[in-house]
């Protein structure tokens, strides 16, 4: 029974959240925080920093403590784990981040919602032992987070002209300095997210096939 | 002795040591975090304090540069009267959380005022609050000796618009308000308004409103007209 730490089994729940497997892209989920905290990269970053940990933590506290938990409050429980650890972060970020908690405010409070987190607890962590559950989680975040910093990264350069709020694109470039170029204001607001997700899908469903008939074959 | 996993005795145990475990150790991560967050936080209300008086400074240097330009502060009641109060630092009062009492009648709150000195000119500002869109927005005007011409703004929010309202903390906005004036001719108080749709030009008491920000430029014309008319009053007094 015993497998190797980094067995085949256990790279490809590594590997399969980041492209095949996506929770954005693929799954769906977690698309409100992707929507939010996306118009800039660095917010981008600390949030998706901040749910590595929190889903890291959270998986390997409920494996851990999968044989206790009793079924009948076992979602209880599982949201216990995670508002605390969320709580936790948003201490931490109050005392040596400040700026960046006063932009990231509420989307913080808000990764308890994140199905992400929630879906890989109930449907992983509670039947799975600790390192398969690490694994499972370093996956998922991080599969969330670099579509988060993908989304950032365009958002940031088209709506603000900035990337992690250094300027791009040159002064005269811009109308003020006699150029052609606005910002597109467009990018900024919460929709545009949801389209760059969009693009996001579209490009990765034409170079892969279909996660339907990926099913079919299994 | 084997545990039945399913009884409600045991299911009642495992929620209250788990409770008990979450709230011990978040309280102490709290409690541990304290200082550094309320330093954070006063070095950020320095920060918005000078720049009213366009003193650039970040949270390294707040302290030092806030010790060397703020000479003095008085507190004053809503009548424009000074409160003879040893106790408390004009810089401790927490004018958001009177402004979020609504239990507190206004002729019980108390309104700070800072008194600044650069390049030998004294300048007065005023800390404002008000409210935005979602949530609560704040700033600090300061004005010139005359206590009519407004010398500097800045402005801040919790949780306005990302692009619309949350752009009153952006330069072009604040600047706008450099030489306004809360006095009309006749010397009576008439404060400065954002206008939706461009402030008339040359006009001393319209700047121009955010687009797609209307509800939070009224909620910082609002701001200016209740909070400045309290201290038109100490201005009176002084002028």
């Amino acid at each position: 029974m015993k497998s190797t730490l980094l067995s085949k089994k256990n790279r490809k729940l590594l590997s399969d959240p980041l492209g095949d497997q996506n929770p954005i892209t693929i799954q769906v989920l977690g698309i409100c925080s992707a929507l939010a905290i996306t118009v800039q990269l660095q917010q981008a970053l600390v949030m998706s920093m901040s749910v590595v940990f929190v889903m890291v933590c959270a998986n390997m506290i409920i494996s851990a403590l999968r044989n206790v938990i009793p079924s009948r409050i076992r979602i209880i429980v599982q949201l216990v784990v995670v508002s605390s650890l969320v709580v936790f972060v948003d201490q931490v970020l109050q005392a040596f981040l400040p700026d960046v908690q006063e932009k990231l405010s509420v989307f913080i409070g808000l990764i308890v919602s994140n199905c992400i987190i929630m879906g890989r607890l109930e449907a992983f962590a509670l039947g799975n032992t600790l390192w398969p559950s690490f694994l499972d989680a370093i996956g998922n975040a991080i599969g969330y987070g670099w579509i988060l910093l993908a989304v950032a990264f365009f958002r940031e350069l088209f709506g603000s002209g900035k990337l992690f709020g250094y300027q791009v694109f040159p002064d005269g470039w811009y109308e003020a300095g006699g150029g052609f170029y606005l910002n597109n204001n467009l990018m900024i607001l919460p929709p545009m997210a949801l389209i760059v997700v969009g693009l996001i899908i579209w490009v990765q469903r034409s170079r892969k096939s279909f996660p339907e008939d990926l099913l079919e074959e299994n | 002795m084997s545990i039945n996993k399913d009884s409600n005795i045991f299911t009642f145990s495992f929620a209250i040591i788990m409770v008990l475990v979450v709230a011990i150790s978040l309280a102490f991560v709290s409690e541990s975090l304290s200082d550094m967050k309320k330093a954070n936080k006063e070095d950020k209300k320095k920060i918005n304090i000078l720049s009213a008086i366009k003193v650039e400074c970040d949270r390294e240097n707040a302290s030092e540069l806030y010790e060397k330009y703020i000479k003095s502060s008085v507190v004053i009641n809503s009548l424009g009267q000074t409160i003879e109060n040893d106790n408390t630092d004009a810089f401790y009062i927490d004018v958001k959380k009177q402004y979020r009492n609504t239990t507190l009648s206004k002729e019980d709150k108390v309104f700070p005022l800072f008194i600044a000195e650069k390049d030998n000119s004294k300048y007065y500002i005023t800390p404002l609050v008000g409210s935005g869109l979602w949530g609560p927005i704040w700033g600090f005007i300061a004005f010139q000796e005359d206590c009519n011409t407004i010398f500097g703004a800045s402005f801040d929010h919790k949780t306005e618009t990302p692009g619309l309202g949350a752009e009153i903390r952006e330069a072009f906005f604040e600047d706008e308000f450099i030489g306004k004036k809360i006095l009309d001719n006749n010397s009576s108080f008439i404060s400065v308004d954002v206008v939706k749709g461009g402030a008339n030009e040359g006009s001393y008491h319209q700047v121009d409103g955010i687009t797609g920000g209307t509800i939070t430029s009224d909620g910082v014309t609002n701001m200016l007209k209740n909070d400045l008319e309290i201290y038109n009053n100490y201005f009176k007094t002084i002028r």
